[in-house]
């Protein structure tokens, strides 16, 4: 348990931001390099992966045993639970980019190509006068060739019940470790793990079914690219989750957390909430409506 | 003033001075440092691109092409805007943050002193990827600040540095937008209630409120732009069924944000000055609180003012017009709130002064210009001259420029340990509030005349306003050499400052002693009941 | 030579300054007042809100001055401690409301007015390149690209002040009937870019793919040459994509029309010629037509479309 004294917690000197800037900067130049076809590109960011790998494996590493040797009080408990509550806000403006952008083609753009509204009634017969505005579409100039839609009772229909069922055994485990139960905890735990790269694995089905069975890429129009973007940036985010929730069991096996002090466990837990709640969002207005 | 500070009983885990050598800054955990180095930081990309609005008003000195081909121009004036906006404007304020905020509230630190030192070292490289395009082929961005597809994504090898550039500054700005709100929440001395703040601490809460919500879209604007250009989506093309236009509403969706994240710490610092050298409490100090929050508020709702001529439906542009006219309210609760502060007070005008001064009335200057624009019929005119050119600038440079000098010499006494050179000072205010309306106010008369902006060439008859801008622009650039002599000889010597500094300073700051000591409070503070916020 | 203009310069603005009857002198100052009613509509506004920005500015910085001038420590001046007072704060929160409403209903009127593109007697359609513009007149079937005048690209590097109307001249002009509600459909090839004559009030972005609409209508007596440029950042050139509008009465345009005609019919045999440049196939389409619904012409959208796909 941590013992709590007066002092706040001021770390002295450290490495791992500038390594962590080094990092992120190889990471970056490297793709940038990639993307204009160079050769050195992919080294380098591999290299640059690797450096941020590393500096976030010894940044939470001090960060836990400075937290299990007690050196942190209530009130540091508290920063970070702000800290999470905030970062979490910024990744849901982050996604709010990408829903305004399907909402905008959905409400706007298409169907002003296809005639309606305001923008519509000259754009249509000037420019694309044989164009339907359905959704969903890879828009007037056909980009991508005929695809089949991806059909929300199938597959995401089941990703549904898994990430909803992943976020009650989430809390199963939260309730767990609140009463010291550390054997269920971890089991909670590993059920939502599994859980999660379940919905992970059968994603990636779902996307190599699209590819090659429906001719549904990201090149596929606005269409494709407002499911694939919104599909796969919350698919990376699960998978961040997951490996989260991973480091939290194998934690909780090296016998870490307690009743009193797991916070820990609980950002990535919010975390997989706040997955969850984009999860709704997707299943809503890309796969349903 | 009746604060018990205990800043010399350090907890013997804190007890150490900053560790010697070079790396101090690279590894530093202290708010002061990192403060520091953003300020630094700050001053040396204000100079970067102010070297590029030199070479701009340089072209634009004279009719023909003389010193820039197109191309190199449109660089000039795109990475002018980057540069400015997210390396000098949003750094220094940081800074100020820094600095401030925890010795404004009686903490120790930062709350989150490594995740402070990550946000700062993030900006050199960031800004190293976004300079270096200069050298690519191709050059460096050309297509606005604004990076309106399709025209941005014509720029050849700068494309994805550009965009990275982009993420990093918005990791940068996130990360330190969430220590700072966490600082303030929970990091302030017993009895610092959250309407006991000064204002400035209050005006930073909400900003970094704004950038936590604001800078994640433009992460994700330009995360669409890479995969629109490498990855084949069709966001911003109409082919495949997207919009260039559903690029501006993303980016304005931060755009508009932004130029109140780049103003709300501005009117915080004019909010703790103009009482000191009045002598005389803050008027309206609840109403200053309620506006500063209405205009946040509003920022999310008015963006496509800035889009009246991409041919939104006419409901679109009426409600657009109206929200943003409605900001002119808050905002003038605050004009009205310093005018009153001011009265019947007993006013010294001291450098920092003259600053604040001429910041409340130039800023005000450009408000009024920007009401003119939100005026829909009047904008399909004024859009895209050089009259926006004007606005913005006055709001921008004399308007967060001015607030960021004028809150350097205020804080520089703390901050030193020393006082500057009141004679340079104010020869540094006339010098630079004269050569400013020279610069700018003309800018107006261009644009109305019908100049464009984001020209490197134009026609006879807007040749005479261009020279004047010009020959202001440069003394207005030369006169920001005398700024940084200034500050350096500040930091290296000089007269020693008190703790108060200034007479009618109040706040827990002016308790400690000049410079405080490099931890300020180990344990906190009692800020008692009687203590007025300033 | 510089002197001679600042002095000059400073007459006028001093002129302006004192409200004299120079109105030369201050109309350089000003938004230019227009030749169509939207424009007049869009500087009524301009100058209302003007001045009433002007007015709040005296009173706001008067207040001020007047305390920096009285209330100060040189003085002897006391400091009074009050630090607030419902009732004023009040006043001024609801008088701004007030004057703004009073800005916002003009405004309102004004704009429904200048959206409101039914009932055109004539449609022309403007097409942005980088760096030109395509005009095609849908009813009287001619169409050419207009670019900048090569007096003036070879000023650029030489002498701006030697050429006549430099950077604002073009090699061929649009020419448009006075009294007449034009209404112009807007769009791009590439790049956004923005039609904008000042004097007709108008500006609208032309986006690839998308098409917007304007419309003009010049004043009976207001004949003459109107000069604007692009006003949307498209890239290298957009410093140099000027547009002049030549607004002639109704037989001076229609003498224009037949001369465009005879002259594309002549340019069409010798392009069939010699093996049809690219440029020309549009053009062959070009089709009568009055009225949106009417504008599905398959011939003209085929080609638009065609090159809509290509250019994107
Ligand atoms: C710090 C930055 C900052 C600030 C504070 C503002 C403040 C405002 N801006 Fe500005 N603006 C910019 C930075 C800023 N702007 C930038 C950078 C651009 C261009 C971007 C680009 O295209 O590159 C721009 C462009 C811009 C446009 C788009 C123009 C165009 O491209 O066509 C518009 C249109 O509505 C606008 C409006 C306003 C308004 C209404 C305010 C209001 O907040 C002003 C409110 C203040 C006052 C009104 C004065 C004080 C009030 C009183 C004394 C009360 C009484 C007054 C009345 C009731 C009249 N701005
Ligand atoms: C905070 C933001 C900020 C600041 C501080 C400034 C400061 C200045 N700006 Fe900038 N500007 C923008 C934000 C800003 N600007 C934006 C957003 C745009 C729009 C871009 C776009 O269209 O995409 C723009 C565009 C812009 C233009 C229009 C360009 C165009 O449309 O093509 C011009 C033209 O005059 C200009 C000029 C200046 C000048 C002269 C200063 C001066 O205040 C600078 C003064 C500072 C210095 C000069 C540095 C210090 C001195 C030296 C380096 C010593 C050397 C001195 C000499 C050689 C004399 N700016
Ligand atoms: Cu075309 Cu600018
Ligand atoms: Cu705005």
């Amino acid at each position: 348990m941590a013992a709590t004294h007066d002092g706040y917690y001021l770390p002295h000197g450290t490495k791992w931001p500038i390594m962590g800037s080094i990092g992120l900067s190889l990471l970056l130049t490297g793709f940038a390099l990639k993307l204009n076809g160079s050769a050195v590109g992919s080294t380098t960011m591999i290299i640059g992966v690797l450096v941020v790998a590393a500096m976030m494996f010894l940044w939470f590493g001090e960060v836990i045993s400075e937290s299990e040797s007690g050196s942190y009080n209530k009130q540091v408990d508290h920063s970070f639970r702000w800290a999470m509550g905030w970062f979490i806000f910024s990744e849901v403006m982050f996604f709010a980019a990408f829903f305004g952008a399907l909402f905008y083609a959905r409400v706007y753009s298409v169907p002003w190509l296809g005639g309606e509204g305001a923008g519509g009634i000259s754009t249509n017969p000037v420019l694309w006068p044989n164009f339907e505005a359905v959704w969903p579409t890879n828009g007037p100039g056909d980009i991508g060739g005929a695809f089949e839609a991806m059909p929300a009772w199938g597959i995401p229909a089941l990703n549904t019940i898994i990430l909803l069922s992943s976020g009650v055994t989430v809390t199963f485990a939260h309730w767990a470790i609140l009463r010291n139960r550390r054997p269920q905890f971890v089991l909670w735990l590993l059920a939502t793990v599994g859980l999660g790269f379940l919905f992970v694995g059968l994603q990636a089905y779902e996307y190599i079914h699209a590819y090659s069975e429906m001719n549904l890429r990201l090149t596929t129009g606005v269409y494709g690219s407002t499911f694939y973007m919104l599909t796969g940036f919350h698919g990376a985010h699960v998978t961040i989750g997951a490996i989260m929730l991973s480091v939290m069991t194998w934690r909780a096996m090296k016998g870490h957390f307690s009743a009193e002090n797991h916070f820990g466990f609980e950002a990535a837990a919010w975390y997989w909430h706040f997955v969850d709640v984009v999860w709704l969002g997707l299943f809503i207005f890309v796969y349903w409506l | 003033m009746s604060t018990a500070t205990t800043h010399d009983e350090h907890h013997e885990h804190h007890d150490h001075g900053p560790e010697p050598g070079l790396l101090r800054w690279v590894f530093t955990t202290n708010h002061k440092d990192i403060g520091t180095l953003y300020l630094l930081f700050a001053l040396l990309m204000f100079f970067v691109g102010g070297a590029l609005a030199m070479g701009i008003r340089l072209e634009l000195f004279q009719p023909g092409l003389q010193f820039l081909d197109p191309h190199r121009f449109n660089q000039f004036t795109t990475m002018h805007a980057l540069i400015m906006i997210f390396g000098a404007v949003m750094p220094a304020f940081v800074g100020f943050a820094n600095w401030q905020i925890p010795i404004m509230i009686g903490a120790p630190d930062m709350a989150l002193p490594r995740l402070n030192n990550w946000s700062f070292w993030i900006l050199p490289f960031a800004f190293t990827l976004l300079i270096a395009t200069f050298f690519m082929p191709g050059g460096a961005p050309a297509g606005g600040w604004t990076m309106y597809p399709p025209l941005v994504l014509q720029g050849g090898a700068n494309v994805p540095f550009l965009i990275f550039a982009v993420h990093l500054m918005g990791i940068s700005s996130v990360l330190g937008a969430i220590n700072i709100i966490v600082t303030i929440f929970n990091m302030r001395a017993p009895g610092m209630s959250l309407l006991k703040m000064p204002l400035f601490v209050w005006t930073w809460l909400i900003t970094a409120y704004l950038l936590v919500a604001a800078m994640p879209v433009l992460a994700g604007a330009v995360t669409m732009l890479l995969t629109d250009k490498f990855f084949g989506t069709a966001f911003f093309n109409a082919a495949g069924g997207g919009d260039p236009v559903m690029f501006q509403h993303v980016f304005w969706f931060f755009g508009h944000p932004e130029v109140y994240i780049m103003i709300l710490p501005a009117f915080g610092i004019i909010s703790q000055i103009i009482p000191t050298f009045c002598r005389k409490p803050l008027f309206g100090y609840e109403s200053m609180v309620y506006a500063t929050a209405s205009i946040a508020f509003l920022s999310f709702v008015v963006w496509a003012h800035h889009m009246f001529t991409v041919g939104m439906p006419l409901s679109g542009e009426l409600f657009f017009m109206y929200t943003t006219l409605l900001i002119a309210v808050p905002t003038g609760v605050k004009v009205f709130n310093w005018v009153s502060t001011m009265w019947r007070g007993s006013m010294s005008f001291e450098t920092p002064m003259l600053w604040a001064i001429s910041f409340v009335v130039l800023f005000t200057i450009g408000g009024f210009s920007g009401l003119m624009l939100a005026i829909v019929p009047a904008d399909f005119q004024y859009h895209d001259t050089y009259f926006v050119v004007a606005h913005f600038h006055y709001v921008l440079v004399t308007g967060a420029v001015f607030a960021i000098i004028a809150g350097a010499y205020y804080w520089l006494p703390k901050w030193t340990g020393h006082m500057y050179n009141e004679t340079l000072g104010k020869w540094h205010f006339w010098l630079s509030a004269i050569s400013v309306n020279v610069l700018f106010f003309p800018q107006h008369f261009l644009g109305l005349a019908g100049m464009p902006r984001r020209i490197p060439d134009y026609a006879i008859q807007f040749a005479d306003w261009n020279w004047v801008s010009s020959v202001g622009g440069f003394v207005f650039g030369i006169s920001q050499l005398l700024f940084v002599y200034i500050v350096f000889s500040t930091i290296r010597g000089g007269e020693k400052a008190t703790n108060r500094v200034w007479e009618g300073a109040h706040g827990l700051e002016w308790s400690l002693s000049s410079p405080p000591g490099y931890h300020t409070f180990a344990t906190p503070p009692q800020v008692s009941d009687a203590e007025a916020h300033s | 030579m510089y002197f001679t203009r600042l002095s000059r310069l400073l007459v006028g603005a001093l002129l302006a300054a004192t409200g004299s009857s120079a109105f030369a002198a201050f109309s350089d100052l000003n938004m230019p007042l227009g030749v169509t009613p939207i424009s007049r509509e869009a500087y009524e506004l301009h100058m209302l809100i003007l001045i009433i920005c002007v007015v709040i500015g005296i009173i706001v910085f008067g207040v001020m001055f007047i305390s920096m001038l009285k209330h100060r420590k040189s003085l002897g001046h006391e400091p009074a401690q009050f630090h607030h007072s419902t009732k004023a704060e009040i006043v001024w929160t609801v008088l701004p409301c007030v004057i703004l409403v009073a800005m916002a209903v003009p405004a309102t009127n004004a704009l429904i007015n200048m959206e409101d593109t039914s009932e055109s007697d004539l449609t022309i359609k403007v097409t942005a390149y980088q760096w030109k513009w395509k005009y095609e007149y849908l009813e009287d079937g001619v169409t050419f690209y207009s670019n900048l005048a090569p007096s003036s690209r070879q000023a650029i590097y030489e002498d701006p002040r030697a050429v006549d109307n430099y950077l604002r001249n073009v090699d061929e002009r649009v020419v448009l009937p006075v009294g007449k509600k034009v209404r112009v459909l807007l769009t791009s090839d590439d790049v956004i870019h923005a039609w904008w004559v000042p004097s007709l009030g108008m500006k609208k972005d032309a986006i690839p793919g998308f098409i917007n609409e304007l419309w003009i209508k010049i004043d009976e007596d207001k004949t003459g040459l109107y000069r604007g440029q692009c006003a949307e950042l498209c890239g290298k050139d957009h410093g140099f994509m000027p547009i002049v509008v030549e607004a002639r009465n109704e037989e001076g345009y229609k003498m224009w029309v037949a001369e465009r005609k005879a002259a594309m019919a002549s340019k069409k045999v010798a392009a069939n010629e010699a093996k049809k440049p690219l440029e020309a196939a549009p053009e062959e389409q070009a089709a009568v037509v009055t009225h949106a619904s009417d504008l599905v012409q398959p011939s003209i959208v085929a080609a638009a479309r065609s090159e809509k796909s290509g250019g994107l």
